[in-house]
């Protein structure tokens, strides 16, 4: 065989060695150069955004161009506007998706269900702004909170399906053997049974998805729209974090620029925490 | 291999006169009637690969019936079959005829069914977020039926009965999974029959249990056979010898004899029977 | 769902014809438009930035199913997800005030004194551009193919590994085996990322220089499909632009589409043999 040849023979030792040397420091290297831009970008975001960081930051409306001070209050609020709108409608769809590709999987609705689902996962979130503006800007004639959450929304429901028919899967088949053989109809022992058994992972689903919608910026370009004011009726254009962010950090102007390292200190945060958590409580699940 | 039809004659020779086969010269009905479980030609398919073929027994009621045979002969198979656990499986069929308490299995619904046969399993499966006292009740309150004053009464009354309320009766809002594995078993049996079944199927129900808590349950088998009808599932052929009164031996998926359980073990009428109780396989 | 996009978007499309993807024309105010700029800056930046990605991310996946102790595994693969899940308009920020900068005054003359007589690293070097808009999608999309690579290696039999190590094989030599078992599975890893760099957009906007051109050199601006989306769509200034920026997310979504489809495949191949 000429594998043993290639590793029995003595000359050829020497070399191999130093090639598989070198490649492990190589893969080293990789590890070092994946590892270094995140530090980076967590400890210069942090630095830059903790010396902005103050109450006004919370507190306060945006000044004028020009002026100094203000801060990104009715961004904060906005966004958490934008976020409850579309978990109302990304939660409930994801859940209950998941639900039925767990549950029901071999039905034909369940596969075309999970298809739509991989499909929507890799649409890019400015397409589904583009969507959205389609669907609920144009009919309502102006952009508004509603179109912003509704994208955010559709970008959420892939990451709570998935997790929901992940978590769901967990749970070992007998329980609801157990409950079926009591007599408990299929539906009721889903909910009641499998779904209760499986509420922690699901919640951890939903908080990622919040994570990933709250960061998005691009979907929110035309149909939230932005607006320097304080503004909290959802049939009009609203500020949000990550929008103000964008506006800030491509203007002229030093101080809105650090008001923009504040902001996205308080996104990065916001992100690390959630999967932080995330990964704590589900670290013994998984074998 | 032949099939094992009931044969009539079969006990009219014993001492006992307790027939547990009815004479065939009794109406189909009144047969129907009397026993507990009928099952007529019954065969069940997974994929078009057979499982049990063309099994008919009957099974008298308030008696318990162990089914022996080594692995993989249809035994579990054939007792789901009994509470229609298969319509949770897409691949299998079932052909012939089941009659409950003279009733076909046709005539149900699978939720009301499965409130008249209940089900034990092998593995101890209580409802992990739920309490002790929550799972005994479990086939109230997933429902939605019972109020609170029945339910405890309920509760109470079913743990005794399966002999686990001395145990648990203080803290009966613990979670049930705090119980040790013979203790869930137990919990598991009087949450099975706190809906009152009328027959309680089970699956291997002490395979996983240690020495001590599988004599407790055996004990707690032959006390519940004056409510229930009993169908057990068992490797253990010692399990089957102590605690049935009739016995079925399945092989590959048919039924090779069925017989009062002392006549089984000490004079098999099958040799496949007589080579598989002295261990010669299996 | 998905068909409802479909429609919406074709409304758009009946305008033009299909010298839209062809033509590079991009003039709202005299209302022609040419899709070729963005395609290719698509196209350019999508896969420079895989390229540079690849082999960093597969020595990533290597060293952590490999050769780390347990313990620094799960802190380390925790923090390359924690990289996966930054929000991308902090990666664009990041970019413009650090990575820009960096490029300008030490990258991008340095590339030029080294290999300046390609075409591709001549002339003015303003930080931003193709080059630094690819080394950012890089980044981003690194952790994809990361865990993508670790779940295809996780899948290879450890009984394969243990019969090359028992010939007498090094541990680099074990890995190329399974790298090699595992090839298609990485490659649809990389398609996947291919996929998500082709639709990022904040990051890419803000480091692109969003100039509607093709020119060979690679610090000049340029500008992709998501990141004209991105800017022109708020302030469009007339029906038709709207329709020509809607019609460019059809593309969009259409290449995506192909692209992630492919990869799910390639993917599934992999982890379906396994069992």
């Amino acid at each position: 065989m000429t594998a043993e040849k290639i590793f029995k023979n003595p000359k050829n030792l020497k070399r191999r060695k130093f090639i598989n040397s070198l490649m492990i420091f190589l893969c080293f290297v990789a590890a070092v150069l994946t590892i270094l831009p995140l530090l980076y970008i967590f400890i210069y975001t942090t630095q830059s955004g903790i010396s902005a960081l103050n109450i006004d930051f919370f507190t306060q409306l945006p000044k004028p161009v020009g002026e100094e001070g203000g801060g990104m209050a009715n961004a904060i609020v906005g966004s958490g506007i934008l976020i409850g709108l579309g978990g109302l409608i990304g939660i409930p769809i994801g859940i209950m998706s998941g639900i039925y590709i767990a549950e029901y999987s071999k039905s034909f609705l369940a596969g075309a269900i999970k298809f739509t689902t991989d499909v929507l996962s890799g649409v890019p979130s400015i397409v589904v702004g583009i969507f959205a503006y389609g669907v609920v800007v144009l009919a309502m004639q102006s952009f508004s909170a509603i179109a912003g959450g509704f994208a955010l929304g559709i970008l959420m429901i892939p990451t709570v399906t998935k997790i929901t028919e992940e978590m769901l899967r967990l749970v070992p088949h007998s329980l609801r053997e157990a409950s079926l053989a009591l007599g408990v109809s299929r539906w009721k022992t889903t909910v009641k049974v499998v779904l209760k058994t499986a509420s922690s992972g699901i919640i951890t689903g939903v908080l990622l998805a919040i994570a990933r919608a709250a960061g998005e910026t691009a979907p929110l370009l035309f149909t939230a729209f932005g607006n320097s004011f304080w503004q909290t009726s959802i049939d009009q254009p609203i500020a949000a974090l990550p929008l103000q962010i964008f506006v800030y950090a491509i203007s002229p102007y030093e101080d809105w620029h650090r008001q923009a390292w504040a902001g996205a200190f308080v996104l990065i945060f916001m992100v690390f925490i959630v999967n932080f958590l995330v990964r704590y409580v589900t670290r013994n699940k998984f074998g | 291999m032949t099939i094992e039809k009931l044969n009539v004659n079969d006990d009219i020779n014993s001492a006992e006169s307790d027939a547990l086969v009815e004479s065939e010269d009794n109406s189909d009905d009144q047969v129907k009637q009397k026993n507990s479980v009928v099952t007529n030609n019954l065969f069940v398919y997974f994929n078009k690969r057979p499982a049990i073929i063309d099994i008919s027994v009957k099974i008298k009621k308030n008696s318990v019936t162990a089914v022996i045979g080594p692995s993989g002969c249809g035994k579990s198979t054939f007792l789901r079959s009994l509470n229609m656990m298969h319509e949770m499986t897409p691949s299998a069929k079932v052909f012939g005829e089941i009659y409950i308490n003279g009733e076909s299995i046709m005539n149900f619904n699978m939720v009301d069914l499965r409130k008249k046969v209940g089900m034990v399993f092998q593995k101890p499966n209580p409802f992990p977020t739920m309490s002790i006292f929550d799972n005994v009740a479990a086939g109230f309150k997933l429902d939605g039926s019972g109020n609170k004053n029945e339910l405890n009464e309920i509760v109470e009354k079913n743990l005794i009965n399966a002999g686990l309320w001395d145990e648990v009766k203080d803290r009966l809002k613990t979670p049930a999974l705090s119980l040790s594995g013979g203790q869930q078993q137990r919990l598991c049996i009087a949450r099975t029959i706190a809906v009152n079944p009328e027959i309680v199927l089970m699956d291997e129900p002490t395979s996983a249990l240690d020495p001590v808590s599988s004599s407790k349950i055996e004990e707690l088998i032959y006390r519940l056979k004056s409510e229930f009808t009993i169908i057990i599932v068992t490797h253990n052929m010692q399990q089957a010898a102590r605690v049935s009164d009739q016995t079925a031996f399945f092989y590959l998926g048919k039924l090779i004899e069925i017989s009062r359980t002392r006549k089984m073990f000490t004079n098999p009428k099958e040799k496949l029977t007589e080579e598989y109780i002295t261990g010669k396989f299996g | 769902m998905i068909y409802e996009m479909y429609m919406d978007s074709s409304a758009s499309i009946e305008k033009f014809g299909f010298g839209f993807i062809f033509s590079s024309h991009w003039e709202p105010v005299k209302e022609e438009f040419g899709a070729l700029t963005f395609i290719y800056g698509t196209i350019v930046s999508s896969f420079m930035a895989l390229l540079m990605s690849l082999p960093i991310s597969i020595g990533v996946a290597i060293f952590l199913s490999e050769l780390v102790h347990k313990s620094v595994r799960t802190s380390l693969s925790f923090l390359v997800e924690i990289l996966a899940a930054i929000p991308s308009i902090i990666y664009g920020f990041w970019g413009i005030f650090v990575l820009a900068p960096f490029m300008r005054t030490t990258i991008q003359p340095f590339l030029q004194s080294v290999f300046g007589f390609l075409p591709f690293f001549q002339g003015t070097m303003y930080g931003t551009g193709l080059l630094t808009a690819s080394i950012i999608l890089a980044i981003m999309i690194t952790p994809i193919i990361t865990a993508i690579t670790r779940d295809v290696l996780k899948a290879i039999p450890v009984a394969q590994k243990e019969a090359a190590y028992a010939l007498g094989a090094t541990r680099w030599e074990g890995i190329k085996m399974a790298l090699l078992n595992a090839r298609s599975g990485i490659l649809g890893g990389a398609v996947l990322g291919l996929g998500r760099a082709i639709g990022e957009t904040m990051a890419v906007t803000m480091v692109i220089g969003n100039k509607a051109q093709i020119m060979a050199s690679f610090f000049e601006p340029a500008y992709t499909m998501a990141s004209v989306i991105a800017n022109e769509f708020a302030e469009a200034s007339n029906e038709m632009q709207i329709s020509a920026l809607i019609e460019v997310g059809l593309i969009l979504f259409g290449v995506t589409f192909i692209v992630n489809s492919m990869a799910r495949l390639l993917i599934y191949s992999v982890t379906r043999n396994s069992q």
